[in-house]
């Protein structure tokens, strides 16, 4: 249901940029104000989530940990699965953010002749880490098409990216990878049980909509060409916040840029947010040194105590008169 | 907020990395370069056109010469016969580079702009500016 729903979700964003490039007063809808607006409502749409976050306390540390706590010197520590210093700490998060260490850890169960057996299971920790430096280097990539002169740096990336030169214009490594990571991500969705019976619409939205915006990317590179210099002068324009709609931009422009533009407005109201939550993550972002450092609850206030000597003071003459035994006379 | 320094820090860093482009561009302008078809053998043509139309130069031009490279170097046939019926000697510099004399006001105008670098250039020369 879900698959269906994003599915359908997908072709429609399709189908309305699709029709609205080609009408000619709708271009300007399509190509400038629905990029601003995404990609606004992206950059405060982020911040706000992250204040959010920032704003709910962490009372205290909560040391989910893969590894041994510091403790007495003859017992091993392990320092970046379970670290108690700020260094540590950015170690772990080093790894987590850039190698995504904790799924790495990912192991499989299975039962074989009778014996239920744990083994490794990179597979999921592949495609994840194929997929994000490949969208990373596609979007650092795209950069050429909004800066002028281009940085060195982008072009070098650019030129490694096609090193292989293969036609013209040459495949990048990172499409490739794009589609096959993306491809392996939605398909362990869709065929393992236990996978896709916790899959919901938010689940298959996005990715339908990466392999919409890698499809339609790869589809425009090579096979129903636009002119680039436009498609830069369009892309340079809302850069240079002086919008221009240039002519002769194909249908499929509008449909890649709409796509993207969806995946921008709907960054913030999704699990897409893991890549601000990843450095908001308590479990990853804090010390494991509950035992050396006190740690006081945040919205602490003091209790109020109604002591014996208080409650004697205010019952005496009741207490009194029934006869009972009073603390102080 | 808490680790309100923290957190503000790295809010920077996300709106600086993400508005690269808008910070980067500023005061420059970048209008798109307009290749140049004053050449000698262009302007004495009667009919100024290329061997295929504009539309699809602009936009297919490297398909197409990659197209005809793999027929003229690993077929051996150096005739294209064009969408108008008219054959054309494959060659970029015999052909494509008699007309367009001017490489650094054609090719390199657009492919500078939009940081393409060709690998053309790795076997052929640019025979008006013998280079080699």
């Amino acid at each position: 249901m879900g698959l269906i729903v994003s599915l359908g979700a997908v072709l429609a964003i399709v189908v309305v940029a699709w029709i609205g490039g080609q009408v000619p007063g709708l271009q300007g809808l399509f190509g400038i104000v629905v990029p601003y607006v995404a990609f606004v409502t992206f950059l405060f749409g982020f911040m706000y989530k992250v204040v959010n976050w920032a704003r709910s306390p962490v009372p205290f540390r909560i040391p989910t940990t893969g590894g041994q706590e510091f403790s007495l010197p003859w017992i091993k520590w392990s320092k970046l699965d379970n670290p108690s210093t700020t260094a540590g700490v950015v170690g772990r998060m080093a790894l987590e953010i850039l190698l995504f260490r904790s799924l790495f850890r990912n192991t499989r169960a299975e039962h074989r002749s009778g014996w239920l057996i744990y083994g490794p299971s990179k597979w999921l920790w592949l495609a994840a880490l194929g997929f994000h430096y490949a969208f990373f280097t596609i979007a650092i990539r795209h950069l050429r098409l909004f800066t002028q002169p281009i940085p060195g740096l982008i072009e070098a990336i650019d030129k490694i990216d096609g090193m292989f030169q293969i036609g013209a214009p040459p495949i990048y490594i990172t499409d490739v990878v794009f589609i096959l990571a993306v491809g392996f991500l939605f398909c362990r969705r869709l065929f393992l049980p236990k996978v896709r019976y916790i899959s919901l619409p938010a689940d298959y939205f996005p990715l339908f909509l990466l392999l919409a915006i890698g499809t339609t990317g790869i589809l425009m590179r090579f096979f129903f060409r636009v002119d680039i210099v436009n498609v830069k002068a369009l892309a340079m324009g809302l850069a240079s916040f002086h919008p221009v709609i240039p002519e002769g931009i194909g249908a499929i422009f509008f449909i890649h840029i709409t796509l993207v533009s969806s995946l921008f407005a709907y960054f913030p109201f999704s699990k897409l947010m893991h890549m601000g939550g990843v450095f908001m993550s308590p479990t990853r972002n804090l010390a494991n040194n509950s035992r050396m450092k006190m740690h006081i609850n945040p919205w602490r206030t003091p209790p109020k105590f109604h002591t014996y000597e208080e409650y004697e003071e205010k019952y005496r003459d009741l207490m009194k008169d029934a006869g009972i035994p009073l603390e102080r006379e | 907020m808490y680790d309100a320094g923290k957190v503000i820090i790295g809010l920077v860093i996300f709106f600086c990395f993400f508005t690269f482009a808008f910070w980067y561009n500023m005061g420059k302008a970048a209008p798109a370069p307009k290749p140049k078809l004053d050449t000698p053998v262009i302007k004495k043509m009667v009919k100024k056109q290329c061997i295929e139309g504009t539309h699809f130069m602009r936009t297919t031009h490297m398909q197409l010469l990659n197209h005809l490279r793999d027929q003229a170097l690993r077929q051996g046939n150096r005739w294209y016969t064009n969408k108008r019926g008219e054959k054309v000697w494959i060659s970029l510099q015999n052909t494509c580079l008699k007309c367009h004399s001017n490489k650094k006001e054609f090719c390199d105008k657009c492919h500078n702009y939009v940081g393409v670098d060709p690998y053309c250039w790795d076997c052929h020369f640019d025979p008006n500016r013998s280079k080699l």
